[in-house]
């Protein structure tokens, strides 16, 4: 009871902080921010061109077509006229295409003033190319659909795991690990810290005495971690409804501007060029990935290791006196596991069923942000049930430990404390 | 044993911190209605004293009878207002929130607290606080703002250590004044302080403890009472020309003499021999010793304050 009253102060004071409000809008609109600034940044950088194209073969003209950033114009004037147009700036490059036979290789000069990126060639190597080869084809009496279906790759591959043989991929198992354990290991500091910083100031501010003459220590102290993971899950959500909102927006968007025909169009260009198994593997894959199970054990790792986490920070900003210095030695070796984890996250994600990898799954102070890096891959069931097991078991015993700690640290003024003290307080009774 | 009259009871109650003994075996009763002084240098042991009764620290051994039960610790919260020396708030609340919140905590509900809180607030002139934020208050503020919140909810006992300190005259008067209209109205007051005039003029009864030891318990007449060294100062309008044989001066300035009798001889002796002398008396008056004194002279020759627990 009194704990709820506990929980909402600390949960209403955070809330409505402006550094709440700023932070929770500011954080999802910088990360938007940056992607659309390094998009723009890429494609800007590629300015459109402008690219003459002299054809004494008279294979291609008017057969290739302009895209976005280049635009190919074909020019029957002199060469040598022209040459001295691109050197007074008028135009950015300038192809010759010499007559030659189409059976034989040849060589095609791009004339430019300044680099011009891969891009011009690439594209005209594939345009040109493809008009030649449909050339070819035509002279050996094979029509367009003959070579389409001769030439298609119909061979796709996917990978089995484990004994149900879900479908996976490990590329986009390791981006949701990579994800997940970064999103945990940012939490888990950011959060605990808050909570070790509330505890430091109300050591430091002489209210704890009068609070804790109305409620257990222990109800002060769990009344904070309840309210500050109630207020990280506020953050979270409101990211996730934000985050809903956006990619319903862009995808009612992208929608809009595409009609069906503009659809088949580019089914059928992807179909070409065997883009379309690709996709296909792509969508599957995600399909075949379980994200209600994966969203549900984050949130239970996201929890558990904020609780054991939590509870050590409290214990810790119990410690501390005005002295802040002090505080370093013991932040240290409470976040020394947790960074430990992340690192032991990248090796994870390498090889997720290393000895290293179960061992780190299951030990609580590294199981969560070691096993959420494992869940994409696929772990077995009795692994899972452990380290869930484990990790229970660690935030109850983290939890009493620093009760314990607490409640005599928050009383204790003005006076340095050794470790081997705050190992005395933990085994003392009552 | 018990008696009706004893709102709270404490035998025997020793509590130590690793190597030295913070409260040694203290035993005391406060009746029911009265302000009771616990006096003592700083790291005497008050405080963790308090801490005990209030449910904070577990006493090594000894127990704590409050209203005729043995003590419980927080299932007595209701009943106690405490407010610590060493105390704060948060700096970031507003000040009607603030009260609200302490007294949730207390156990009132939301509507009851808000009633008692706007009481307070007219009752001690803050009346445009409510909105203010708490880190806005000056220190003198800040006190009458903890002192509601310690007596909001109404508490048969009220502990106060150090209340007056930090606060100037005037609200040092206001608050001293509630104390003693709740005290008229039946709580039971502590107070607990190293300033020993805030005594005398407080305290009915006090206990008196130096380095986790009780040195004196008893009202404050009956303790000066027993360490009085029959002095007395007498005003007369002539210089007093001879004085009695077995009476030693002390002082003699113009009119007045200040002078020790031997423990079995009366005053009146010397009065007498006085108006027999046609010699007027202005003014008699026996001289008791203040408890500074009578602390000083107790606790002369120890070192009176302690390493640890000196907060």
């Amino acid at each position: 009871m009194k704990t709820g009253i506990i929980i909402k102060r600390e949960y209403l004071t955070r809330v409505k902080k402006r550094s709440f409000i700023i932070t929770t809008l500011l954080l999802p609109l910088l990360f938007i921010g940056f992607s659309a600034l390094t998009t723009y940044l890429t494609v800007k950088s590629s300015s459109a061109k402008t690219v003459k194209i002299v054809d004494d073969s008279h294979h291609f003209v008017n057969k290739i077509k302009s895209t976005k950033n280049i635009a190919f114009e074909f020019s029957l004037s002199p060469l040598d006229s022209l040459k001295n147009q691109l050197k007074a700036g008028e135009f950015d490059a300038l192809v010759y295409v010499p007559a030659f036979d189409i059976q034989q290789k040849q060589t095609v000069n791009i004339f430019s003033n300044e680099q011009l990126g891969i891009e011009v060639e690439n594209e005209l190597s594939d345009q040109m190319n493809d008009q030649l080869r449909n050339e070819r084809l035509q002279s050996a009496g094979i029509n367009q659909q003959q070579y389409e279906a001769a030439s298609r790759s119909t061979l796709t591959f996917e990978n089995k795991v484990g004994q149900e043989e879900k479908k996976s991929n490990s590329a986009i198992a390791s981006g949701i690990s990579t994800v997940s354990g970064f999103l945990l290991y940012f939490f888990m500091l950011l959060y605990g810290m808050s909570v070790m910083r509330s505890v430091m100031e109300e050591k430091t501010n002489r209210i704890a005495e009068i609070i804790i003459s109305s409620v257990k220590p222990f109800q002060l102290m769990m009344g904070k971690i309840v309210g500050v993971a109630l207020v990280g899950l506020t953050q979270v959500l409101i990211w996730v409804v934000f985050l809903g909102v956006i990619f319903i927006g862009f995808g009612s968007m992208m929608t809009g501007k595409i009609d069906a025909q503009q659809a088949t169009q580019i089914a059928q260009a992807a179909q070409g060029s065997g883009k379309a198994e690709m996709m296909q593997m792509i969508s599957t894959t995600l399909g075949g990935i379980n994200w209600f199970s994966i969203a549900g054990w984050f949130i239970f790792y996201f929890l558990g290791g904020y609780f054991l986490y939590a509870a050590l920070f409290a214990a810790v900003g119990s410690l501390v006196n005005e002295d802040q210095q002090d505080a370093q030695q013991f932040t240290t070796i409470i976040t020394l596991p947790i960074i430990f984890s992340f690192i032991l996250m990248t090796a994870v994600i390498k090889d997720p069923n290393s000895g290293m990898a179960v061992f780190g799954s299951i030990f609580p102070l590294t199981s969560p942000i070691v096993m959420m890096a494992r869940i994409p891959f696929g772990v077995p069931t009795w692994q899972l049930l452990t380290s869930a097991a484990c990790l229970v078991l660690g935030f109850i015993g983290t939890t009493a430990m620093a009760g314990k700690i607490y409640r005599t640290g928050i009383l204790m003024y003005g006076k340095k404390v050794t470790f081997k003290e705050v190992g005395k307080w933990i085994f003392r009774k009552g | 044993m018990q008696d009706n009259n004893i709102l709270l009871s404490v035998r025997n109650l020793s509590k130590s911190y690793a190597a030295h003994k913070a409260v040694d075996d203290i035993s005391f009763d406060i009746e029911r209605g009265s302000i009771f002084g616990l006096l003592g240098p700083n790291g005497a042991g008050k405080s963790t004293l308090l801490r005990m009764i209030t449910g904070i620290f577990y006493p090594d051994s000894g127990s704590i009878t409050l209203d005729g039960q043995p003590f419980e610790g927080l299932k007595n919260t209701a009943m106690i207002g405490y407010m610590p020396e060493e105390r704060g708030l948060y700096k970031k609340m507003k000040v009607g929130e603030h009260i609200l919140y302490l007294a949730q905590l207390k156990g009132l509900n939301k509507d009851e607290a808000i009633k008692r809180a706007r009481y307070w607030i007219e009752r001690l002139e803050m009346g445009s606080w409510w909105n203010k934020k708490v880190e806005d208050l000056s220190k003198g503020m800040s006190q009458k703002l903890q002192f509601v919140a310690t007596v909001i909810h109404e508490p048969k006992l009220l502990i106060l250590d150090e209340p007056f300190s930090g606060l100037d005259p005037v609200n040092a008067e206001v608050i001293k004044n509630e104390i003693f209209r709740l005290a008229k109205e039946g709580s039971t007051i502590i107070f607990s302080t190293h300033r020993m005039e805030q005594v005398e003029e407080i305290c009915d009864k006090i206990v008196l403890i130096n380095l986790g030891h009780k040195l004196l318990d008893g009202s404050v007449y009956q303790i000066k009472q027993d360490y009085k060294e029959h002095i007395f100062n007498l005003h007369l309008s002539q210089p007093a020309q001879t004085v009695p044989a077995d009476i030693t001066v002390l002082e003699r300035k113009d009119n007045t003499l200040r002078f020790q009798l031997p423990a079995e001889r009366s005053a009146n002796d010397v009065l007498l021999h006085y108006i027999q002398q046609q010699n007027n008396i202005l003014a008699f008056q026996e001289h008791l010793p203040s408890l500074n004194e009578i602390f000083i002279r107790l606790v002369g020759n120890t070192p009176t304050a302690r390493p640890f627990d000196s907060n």
